[in-house]
């Protein structure tokens, strides 16, 4: 800067005459609003993590069968409550790939609970893509290949066995089944209501607007849990398993929307004032039109975020639900359902493996948390 | 005078709410079909025992359950007589649990105390925790001191409270001698208060409190955490700071107020879940309060008991909105009173 003769200030730094002033003053903003969105969430590293894990769990769910060595009822009536097996490569210093130990199983007539012993002398490999008991992949094609087994005369329990004898690990994989589309069946029903009535709320206002709203209200002022808990007493014991998840599902999403409903609803009370709303009004869009085509695709990408984010809560859900026995029952298998076995403190003190669900539930749930936030801090890629 | 206006229109809409939710609470616990009663008149004729079909049979009429839906419902409420003297909730006759063959005042009653207690325990625990580390996670943003409780915030909110509560208790009896199950030793229940069993009611407390609590506080955390960093941002504090005001007082004269609005209004949304988490809790600590009377109700279709036990934790749970409604109006002059027409 130079200070003129004549008291002006002017600036020293070079000038071109011949400047582009329709030029981006931000050069990055060059794309597609996706594109700017997707830059900006690739920087949220935990965001971009939790979706990579989450879309790899969901993407394995078909193939719950393969990776498990035992089918998720299939009883080892000789191993009940086993611990925990490690898989192991080095059998007296030397590497000779991926084997067990055979165990055997003692009554322990003083507590009266079974021990085992590992024999450490005979390693037994694990057999790869070996043709054991049959399942269903994708739920249709049968099929008898997995990953992996046990070999014969052996167990290969990686996270123990349960009072019957069921393999943990496998019941995790199959569980992982009901356990996450759970959520998204839930939350299927409550986007549905919720944009429906926020929108009709929203849009049209008046004695409409009121009705949804303390409906909206008296919704949200109480408990969900004794509410959840008496839906799902009123299902009928009678029903089969698939039957009753989808019931618990819609259940989980019909006290969800309210929420949704409000922010919904706040959103467009404030853009049907728009000057396109009216544009769109005024060249003869039907309501149902203007909501579709010009007011909800301006914050979908908000509403994904929120949905993402109350996910988690009907995951808990269904596990709260079938902990205390009135959610799935057996012989589904969810986490919720495995968890009801570790129910009491003797088993968390003598078997604490069968506790080990809760594991897969808390990283679920963190990794839907985190995409949540990630995703909620890059929908606006122009601020900052 | 506008304030007790406000407050006297906000107890009329909670007692209209409290009618809308009756009308739901006795739907919901009529939607499976049958009756406790008509279930056990069956069994009892299918095996055959005659002199207990006799009573079953009184009590479904002592109970209108022979009537009508709409009417049960207004009997049950207490708006029309009953038969034989059923008066009804207003007049504070919550009906008969069939399951435990009792009234349905005496199977709840020390549980009713012991549920507020309860709640309010893991309220107190919510504000004191969250209060201060909220404060602290955003005077210190991206430190280790923000990390680490933004982690245990996670964690609180991801862990299912119940494997919390069976984890708390084994480790804090393992390790502290916390004591494990009840919210008293036995021998002080059913006994007249006294100073050691509210030293034994206040050391049952620790594990559930916090159990309850921890999700709760953890959401409050976060918000509390990014109102404070909103009102950081604001040249007003950059002014202060610029002044000379001490780091302490520039945090604690403006920007908590201002960040604390919210934290006020939230018991309206903290509320319905701790009550929810203290169900959930009490059936897996086996607490007495209402939590595990509710369980059973529901599962055999004890109606009354059920339905009184949901009507308890929804007027809980309003009454709580309500308060905050009210705080919130004392705290902050610029909330306009009455309804906003939108």
């Amino acid at each position: 800067m130079s200070n003129l003769p004549d008291g002006r200030f002017i600036d020293d730094a070079p000038y071109d005459p011949n400047v582009d002033l329709s030029a981006l003053d931000r050069t990055d903003m060059d794309a597609p609003n996706w594109v700017l969105v997707w830059r900006k969430f690739k920087k949220h590293r935990l965001g971009l993590l939790s979706g990579i894990f989450l879309f790899l769990a969901y993407l394995a769910i078909p193939f719950a069968g393969f990776f498990s060595p035992y089918t998720p009822n299939e009883r080892s009536a000789d191993y009940l409550y086993h611990p925990p097996q490690a898989i192991r490569f080095w059998h007296e210093d030397e590497f000779i790939g991926p084997f067990v130990y055979p165990t055997e199983a003692f009554a322990d007539l003083e507590n009266y609970r079974w021990t085992y012993t590992t024999d450490t002398t005979r390693p037994m490999p694990l057999q790869f893509f070996c043709n054991k008991s049959e399942y269903n992949l994708f739920g249709f094609i049968r099929s008898e290949r997995h990953l992996f087994c046990a070999p014969e005369g052996a167990t290969i329990f990686i996270f123990g066995s349960d009072r019957l004898g069921r393999d943990v690990f496998s019941r995790i994989s199959y569980g992982a089944q009901l356990s996450l589309t759970v959520g998204l069946i839930g939350i299927t029903v409550s986007f549905i209501l919720g944009i429906g009535f926020g929108a009709i709320a929203g849009y049209f206002g008046g004695w409409i607007d009121w009705v949804v709203n303390r409906a909206i209200e008296i919704l949200r002022s109480l408990p969900e849990l004794p509410l959840w808990l008496a839906l799902s007493a009123a299902v009928p014991s009678n029903w089969g398993p698939v039957s009753v998840f989808f019931i618990i599902s819609i259940i989980l999403g019909l006290l969800d929307w309210p929420g949704l409903a409000r922010a919904v609803r706040s959103k467009f009370l404030s853009l049907r004032e728009e000057e396109y709303v009216r544009a769109a009004e005024m060249m003869g869009a039907k309501p149902g039109r203007v909501i579709r085509r010009h007011l909800l695709p301006n914050f979908m990408s908000h509403l994904i975020a929120s949905a993402t984010l109350s996910i988690p809560a009907m995951i808990l859900g269904e596990t709260a639900l079938s902990f205390l026995g009135l959610g799935l029952r057996a012989p589904a298998v969810s986490w919720g359902v495995m968890l009801n076995d570790a129910q009491n403190l003797a088993s968390i003190e003598i078997y604490p493996w069968t506790a080990i669900p809760m594991l897969p539930i808390i990283i679920v749930v963190l990794a839907f948390n985190f995409l949540g936030d990630g995703l909620r801090d890059s929908l606006d890629p122009y601020s900052d | 005078m506008m304030f007790i206006r406000y407050a006297v229109w906000r107890l009329l809409t909670m007692l209209l709410t409290l009618a809308v939710v009756s009308v739901l609470v006795f739907i919901i616990i009529n939607l499976p079909p049958g009756d406790y009663l008509s279930n056990q008149i069956a069994e009892l004729r299918a095996t055959g025992q005659a002199e207990g079909v006799a009573k079953a049979e009184f009590l479904r009429t002592e109970y209108a359950l022979d009537r009508p839906l709409w009417q049960q419902y207004l009997i049950w409420v207490g708006a029309i007589p009953g038969p034989q003297g059923f008066s009804g909730l207003l007049q504070g006759d919550f009906g008969w649990s069939f399951e435990f063959d009792a009234p349905v005042a005496d199977i709840v009653g020390d549980a009713l105390w012991l549920t507020v207690l309860v709640n309010l325990a893991a309220v107190l625990f919510v504000y004191l925790v969250a209060l201060p580390l909220g404060v602290l996670a955003a005077a210190r943003s991206a430190t280790w001191v923000d990390y680490t409780t933004a982690f245990i915030g996670y964690l609180g909110l991801a862990t299912p409270n119940f494997l919390l509560a069976l984890m708390l208790f084994y480790y804090g009896n393992k390790y502290l001698g916390l004591p494990i199950g009840g919210l008293m030793n036995p021998e002080f229940e059913g006994e007249p208060m006294s100073l050691a069993k509210v030293q034994s009611i206040l050391v049952h407390l620790i594990v559930p409190t916090f159990v309850i609590g921890t999700s709760g506080a953890a959401g409050m955390m976060q918000r509390l955490r990014a109102n404070m960093l909103d009102e950081l941002s604001k040249p007003y504090v950059e002014t202060a700071m610029a002044k000379g005001l001490a780091p302490a007082k520039l945090l604690t004269k403006y920007p908590l107020r201002m960040a604390f609005n919210p934290f006020v209004a939230d018991i309206g949304n903290l509320l319905p879940a701790m009550v929810s988490g203290s169900v959930l809790v009490s059936v897996v600590l086996g607490l007495q309060t209402i939590g595990p009377a509710l369980l059973t109700a529901l599962k055999s279709q004890d109606q009354f008991l059920a339905a009184f036990v949901l009507m308890f934790v929804a007027l809980l749970t309003l009454i709580g909105t309500m308060v905050s409604d009210l705080l919130l109006v004392l705290l902050d002059p610029r909330i306009r009173y009455g309804a906003r027409e939108g």
